[in-house]
């Protein structure tokens, strides 16, 4: 039933709300003393320099795509660690063969070079 | 809280374990083969797939399920898993020593066929939508890397990209069709589905996801208008990899197609029957008059296997027992013959050097009698001669058409076939009565002999689809216990 998503539609309400209150409140009190090192994009960060449109490395792209990977594989234990006194023994058998699955793609990727930076 | 574990009877689902096993084995096997030996990932990959073959006929008649219902080991599913199973086995022998003379032998290309085909085998036998789904995805991950395997060759990397933006375009399709249909039903289960609609059969919800599973699929199997990516990724991709795609994923795509149909859809068989017929006609006569057109025998076999999926799209159509029946031995029957097809492709070329354009094929009768003898037989048998598979394959189909009313859309496919017969025969007049050209006639490396893995997986080509032709009686035997119920 569509009255069922009235709390979706509250929430996104209130979302909006709250952001256009804070802007608009703040735009409105406060202080206004501009200066070059407060217009920067990262005030406190380092000073942007050159293109972004610049050649990077490949390499790093294989850093993200093992990143996903194994990161996938951690959000994959977290309801595992959670449920893993009822799923007994059933649920430590699937946990290793999965785990054991990706041990022989861990191994793949060590032996071809993967981890080597250069 | 307790959970209950779910049903999970593994026996069901060996065939699809012992290839995955197999294709890990193969990728830690890739990492201590040295370079000169890497055909023994291959044979390994042949043993791990006739293992499976082994277990999938220990499964017939079983008639049960798995994982609480969401994978089913009926003889439908069986059927297209020893098919599936057939075209692998085929692909590789085919691919052992193509990958040698393309330069592109690396382990990898076996585990990500083996990949592919623990997919097709799980879209294959799922009877609920997210299954169909994982399966559908596990298949085409690897294709996209396989279609694109010679890397150093752009029409390969094309090939690939494409198929990869065409083939995620097409999930994200299929995804929302479930979407859709799980907010209609309440249900992804095939057979849940088909009561929701069994109590309350109207619904806009439901047709919109209907037509978005139709699309999923379309693009899948290549139907009209969905078939724009099949030319320029069947051309482009290596041949053997061409031959593997043409004939597996269709038959796993298909089968999940006529289970998504047959089992959780008939509700709605007023709605989408005269829709899938128009869209029949429309690939069957645009895959057969572009082919007449092509100049490249990949290129032209790309439209035929769009034809081809035109006349299975018949036997959807004709529905109930005849039609599943009259698919499945379609599919084993068009699953030999474009192996073979391909495969007599790959026995003909010298080396690297393939004969991709028609007018390459001149005289190559002379030289090479028995690839080209199992050229002929194959291409004749895509026409639908007599004595060969494709013929009994196309009178099932046809015959299941006219039993159940669409005699006009039979009308329809055995024009078509009558067109095709013209270009099948293109290669076979040039071989035969024409004289060789320039460029293939001097050459020294060109030989009469074939590779003894290739003639043996044109032999069983060969061999299938006269005996197919000539003795139907046991396939369809087999392919009738496998109707979807």
């Amino acid at each position: 039933m569509p009255i069922d998503y009235l709390p979706i539609l509250v929430m996104v309400v209130v979302v909006i709300a709250f952001a256009a209150i804070a802007l608009t409140f703040s735009a409105l009190t406060g202080p206004r003393r501009p200066n070059p090192s407060k217009l920067s994009p990262y005030e406190s960060g380092m000073p942007p320099f050159g293109s972004a449109r610049r050649r990077i490395s490949i390499k790093y792209y294989l850093t993200a795509v093992l990143f996903i990977l194994f990161d996938i594989e951690i959000i994959f234990f977290y309801p595992w660690a959670v449920l893993f006194r009822q799923l007994q023994l059933f649920g430590l058998i699937e946990m290793a063969v999965f785990v054991i699955v990706l041990l022989v793609g861990y191994v793949y990727i060590w032996k071809k070079g993967g981890f080597d930076w250069d | 809280m307790s959970l209950s574990v779910p049903d999970l009877n593994l026996r069901i689902v060996v065939p699809a374990l012992i290839v995955s096993i197999t294709a890990l084995v193969v990728l830690l096997g890739e990492l201590v083969t040295p370079a000169a030996r890497k055909r023994w990932l291959g044979y390994t990959s042949l043993i791990g797939l006739l293992i499976a073959v082994g277990a999938t006929f220990g499964l017939w008649d079983a008639h049960a399920t798995a994982f609480g219902g969401m994978i089913a080991a009926d003889n439908f599913g069986l059927f297209l898993t020893l098919v599936i199973l057939l075209g692998a086995l085929l692909s590789v022998l085919l691919s052992v020593d193509f990958l040698r003379a393309h330069q592109v032998e690396h382990g990898e290309y076996y585990m990500l066929v083996l990949s592919a085909v623990v997919g097709m085998i799980v879209m294959a036998t799922a009877t609920d939508l997210i299954v169909i789904f994982l399966g559908l995805e596990l298949l085409s991950l690897p294709l996209y890397i396989l279609a694109a395997f010679k890397r150093e060759d752009g029409p390969s990397l094309e090939a690939g990209l494409k198929y990869f933006l065409l083939g995620a375009f097409s999930s994200a399709f299929f995804l929302y069709g479930i979407a859709f249909v799980f907010g209609a039903t309440g249900a992804t289960n095939l057979t849940k589905i088909a009561a929701a609609i069994a109590k309350n059969p109207s619904g806009d919800l439901l047709l919109v996801g209907a037509g978005l599973l139709l699309v999923g699929f379309a693009f899948k199997v290549a139907l009209v208008p969905f078939h724009w990516w099949t030319p320029d990724v069947y051309a482009g991709a290596p041949t053997a990899v061409t031959a593997f795609m043409s004939v597996a994923v269709k038959a796993a795509a298909f089968g999940a197609f006529f289970r998504a149909f047959f089992v959780a859809l008939p509700g709605l068989a007023m709605d989408w029957r005269a829709l899938v017929a128009l869209i029949a006609v429309l690939t069957m006569t645009l895959g057969n008059v572009a082919a007449l057109l092509q100049s490249n025998i990949k290129r032209m076999l790309a439209y035929s296997s769009i034809a081809h999926a035109g006349y299975i799209l018949v036997a959807l159509v004709a529905m109930g027992a005849q039609g599943s029946s009259s698919a499945l031995f379609y599919l084993l029957a068009y699953t030999l013959t474009n192996l073979g097809a391909f495969g007599a492709v790959i026995a003909l070329s010298d080396g690297a050097r393939e004969r991709l354009e028609i007018g390459d094929y001149a005289g190559a009768a002379q030289k090479q009698p028995f690839a080209a003898a199992a050229l002929t037989i194959c291409l004749l048998s895509l026409a639908g001669f007599p004595p060969f598979a494709g013929f009994v394959g196309k009178f099932l189909i046809f015959s299941a058409a006219v039993e159940t009313g669409w005699a006009w859309l039979a009308v329809i496919g055995v024009l078509n076939s009558l067109v095709s017969v013209y270009f099948y025969l293109r290669p076979v007049v040039q071989m035969y009565m024409t004289e060789a050209q320039p460029g293939w006639d001097g050459s020294a490396t060109l030989t009469t002999r074939i590779a003894p893995l290739v003639a043996l997986a044109l032999a069983i080509a060969v061999v299938g689809v006269l005996a197919l032709g000539l003795f139907p009686t046991p396939a369809i035997a087999l392919a009738t216990g496998g109707f979807v119920r």
